[in-house]
This record gives C-alpha cells, sequence and structure tokens, in this order.
C-alpha cells in the first residue's frame, strides 16, 4: 500500500517536472519577453503544483507545508509576471514582429487615425492614454 | 468592518500555523491561537483586503465552483502552452488588448487578473483602475466588448458573487 502511494507521488513528479521541462523550452523558443513571460508563468506554476504534489504523496507529514506552499506559488506567481510584463513595457522593450495590435503603446492614436476606423476606437484611446 | 477583518485575518492565520506544524494538541493549539489573536488585533484593523468579501451560503458556493473552474482552466492553459511550444511553426499572434471589468473590490480585481494570467494565452500587463491591458498570444478580438467576453467573462460570473 505504501509502496503504491510513492509509486504515484513519482509519477505526478515526474509529470511536473515534464510541464517544468515544456516551460524551459518555451523560455528559448518564444520570439519576445512578453511571450517568454506567458510560458514560463503557465508551465512553471502547474509544474511546481504537481512537483509538490508528487512530494506530498511519498512523504505524507508534510502535507499541510505542502499545501500552503502550493498556495503561496499559486498566488505569488502570477504577481511576479504581471509585474514583470509592466516593467518590460514601460521601459519600452519591443514586442515582436508578428504583433497585431499594442493598446497599451502611446502610439495607436496615430495608427487608429491612418487607417481610419471609426470614432469609437479613437475616444476609448484618448481616455485611456496620458 | 474591522471587526470582520480581524476574524477573516485570525482565522486565515490559524489555518496556515496549523498547516505548517501539522500537529494538533492542546499546546499547539493555545500557542497558535495567542499568535493568531496578537498579530491579527495588531495589523487587521487598518488593512480593508477582507471587508469587500462576501461570506454568504451563496458566495461559499459560487467559490468552490471557481476554484473548480479555475483549476480546470490552468490545466488547459498548461496543454496549450505544451502545444505552442511543441508546434516547429510555432503558432502564435500575439498583441495587447484592452479588457474592462465591472468588479470594484481590489481584492476581486486582483484575483481576476491572477486568473486571467494563468488562463490559455493570457497575460495581464498593467491594469489602471476598470481596464486591464492583457498581451494574448493568439488575438481573436481587439475590440473591447468582444475581448472582455472572451477573456474576463468566465470568471467575472464568479467573482462578482464573492467579492461584490
Amino acid at each position: 500500500m505504501n509502496q503504491t502511494i510513492e509509486i504515484i507521488g513519482a509519477i505526478v513528479t515526474l509529470i511536473g517536472s515534464l510541464f517544468l521541462f515544456l516551460g524551459a523550452l518555451g523560455l528559448i523558443r518564444m520570439p519576445d519577453v512578453y511571450n517568454r513571460i506567458q510560458a514560463g508563468t503557465k508551465a512553471t506554476t502547474l509544474g511546481t503544483m504537481l512537483s509538490l504534489l508528487g512530494i506530498g504523496l511519498i512523504h505524507l507529514d508534510w502535507y499541510g507545508k505542502i499545501i500552503v506552499l502550493i498556495i503561496f506559488v499559486l498566488v505569488s506567481n502570477p504577481i511576479s509576471s504581471h509585474v514583470l510584463a509592466g516593467a518590460a513595457h514601460y521601459i519600452g522593450i519591443p514586442l515582436t514582429r508578428r504583433t497585431v495590435i499594442d493598446k497599451l503603446s502611446d502610439k495607436p492614436m496615430i495608427r487608429v487615425q491612418k487607417e481610419n476606423s471609426n470614432s469609437e476606437t479613437v475616444l476609448t484611446d484618448e481616455k485611456t492614454g496620458k | 468592518m474591522r471587526i470582520k477583518n480581524t476574524i477573516v485575518g485570525f482565522f486565515l492565520l490559524l489555518a496556515t500555523w496549523f498547516l505548517l506544524n501539522g500537529k494538533y494538541d492542546i499546546v499547539t493549539l493555545g500557542i497558535g491561537i495567542l499568535i493568531s489573536l496578537f498579530i491579527s488585533l495588531i495589523f487587521c484593523n487598518k488593512c480593508e483586503i477582507f471587508s469587500e468579501m462576501n461570506f454568504s451560503p451563496k458566495a461559499i458556493l459560487y467559490f468552490i465552483v471557481y476554484v473548480f473552474v479555475f483549476l480546470t482552466e490552468l490545466v488547459k492553459s498548461n496543454f496549450d502552452v505544451a502545444r505552442r511550444v511543441l508546434t516547429p511553426s510555432l503558432p502564435i499572434n500575439p498583441g495587447i488588448v484592452e479588457v474592462e471589468t465591472k468588479l470594484k473590490s481590489k481584492l476581486g480585481r486582483m484575483i481576476l487578473a491572477n486568473s486571467i494570467t494563468l488562463t490559455p494565452g493570457t497575460l495581464t500587463v498593467k491594469i489602471e483602475n476598470d481596464k486591464l491591458f492583457i498581451h494574448w498570444i493568439n488575438v481573436v478580438n481587439t475590440d473591447i466588448e468582444n475581448a472582455t467576453k472572451d477573456i474576463a467573462a468566465k470568471f467575472e460570473k464568479y467573482l462578482k458573487v464573492i467579492y461584490g
């Protein structure tokens, strides 16, 4: 019985590390910083959660600590990547050339006027753009 | 609503204490209650985080449903990232779009932004009042109404009941 739970825990940890590997691969393959953060955040969150869960299954008496750790990772991981992405955009790191739209930059006003779009888009950009 | 803040903070601290300790004897219980009460009385008076939360039965039910919706989205997003990373042509169509939220409370907005970051292909870059700027790895709709419907609506209907 104990052996079975340990094997299940090992398999769960293995799946978690697989997701972590995919996240690392995403960091290398993605073209710009924002897409890299995307790949990094999602894969590392689930990967870390599964790895910790597997360790919790192997050492059953650590379960409380594992739950606390999972909640902390779940709350803090998205916040850190949100701050990183915001800071990257603030200091003007360019988006990749495949980008279709950037509502956050200061330029959309000009682009909208050039494209002769409807007035509604211009209005929303005036409201948000400083 | 200060007393509500203190009570919620107290129980959160106590739960964390028990999870970290892993023991349930009388000494641990006493020390835990004492420390939690002390910290929550000092610090939870000034913060306003928990005063916006609802604790009606409906809100608790919605919270449980929300956790399951969130976990499904998290797993889905991981398979989405895996598919995109492993495809040789790298099928992305990225862009930053704008989303409007109806949530008023700060904690609700924070949880909405966190959920959006962990759902398939979206990343919250900036929050300005009720506007969220979201980096979307596969842009489908660029206008604000449809983007809101695609990205935020599935979480908003639960969070609106929980946080108001």
